[in-house]
């Protein structure tokens, strides 16, 4: 238990790390969803910065992949179509409210936006409630 | 190669070195284990509190570079600074947050770990990736009839 809070100590502060050499280097906020967004709508000029980012994410996956699989254990028994649904949730949420967890929850906050606190606000809140009432349906 | 093209290949290159070290960051915070993630928000279960670490670890970290880093004239590999700046808490953030946060507990993934996860091979974490991507598409086909931020 304590090994898991230390655990998401240092795995955040990694994150923190590589978000900051995102605006040293790029001058950009690291916001997941928006950033696959953009390769969907691509722009000239704006896409390979984010097929690469896209790549980093999936080539750190492999990494921990080969060296501790066992980050990728999921235990949670829910079907294909509550995957489904969750995907297109998050997919369309994401996008009409600006960002997600690293855009609004991580870079946003860091740098105090009054959005970005709001949204992460109603994002977490949502979840929260969202969990109590899928509890009380049997969902998981 | 002109100096331009030499700004956008790092450029392109840092942006596959952020996304390799977000992802290990992922991996070793516990946030590509949907379990855990749904832990953190069963507050009224069985709640895990673990995972608000790795919004503090990452929130203080990056609060102490930011101001440090946007003291700097211009970034390494880009001519300007794109920060949002937008201000306005508008309905199209409150409902898209909510519509999120739903799916985030439904799944225990969000958009960077589900594409972490993918390494994994395993179904859910396609199956959730492709949903998403639909998700987006249909935002923007959407979006050009209704126009939800204007």
């Amino acid at each position: 238990m304590q090994q898991d809070w230390i655990n998401a100590l240092l795995g955040g502060l990694i994150i923190g790390i590589a978000v900051s050499l995102m605006l040293l280097w790029n001058g950009r906020v690291t916001g997941i969803s928006g950033i696959i967004n953009g390769v969907l709508s691509p722009v000239k000029n704006d896409t390979a910065w984010r097929v690469l980012f896209v790549t980093g994410l999936f080539l750190g996956g492999v990494v921990l992949n080969l060296t501790n699989p066992h980050v990728f254990v999921s235990t949670l028994a829910t079907g294909p179509w509550t995957t489904i649904i969750a995907g297109l949730l998050v997919g369309f949420g994401t996008i009409l409210g600006s960002g997600c967890t690293s855009g609004h929850g991580v870079c946003g906050i860091s740098r105090m936006s009054p959005r970005s606190l709001v949204a992460t606000f109603i994002f977490i809140s949502a979840g929260v409630v969202a969990v109590a009432i899928f509890r009380k349906l049997g969902v998981f | 190669m002109n100096h331009s093209k030499d700004q956008s290949i790092k450029n392109s290159l840092a942006a596959l070195v952020v996304g390799f070290i977000f992802a290990i960051g992922l991996g070793v915070s516990g946030m590509t284990q949907p379990q855990k993630v749904i832990g953190f928000l069963d507050v009224f279960g069985a709640w895990d509190p673990s995972l608000i670490f790795v919004m503090i670890g990452a929130i203080v970290l990056h609060f102490l570079t930011y101001k440090w880093i946007r003291s700097r004239k211009s970034p390494l590999f880009s001519s300007e600074w794109q920060v949002p700046t937008k201000k306005e808490i508008t309905p199209p953030l409150i409902v898209g947050g909510i519509l999120f946060g739903i799916g985030w507990g439904l799944a225990g993934f969000c958009p960077g770990p589900a594409i972490t996860s993918l390494a994994s091979f395993e179904a859910k974490p396609f199956i959730f990736v492709l949903s998403m991507l639909v998700g987006m598409f249909l935002f923007q086909q959407l979006d050009k009839k209704i126009k939800f931020k204007k």
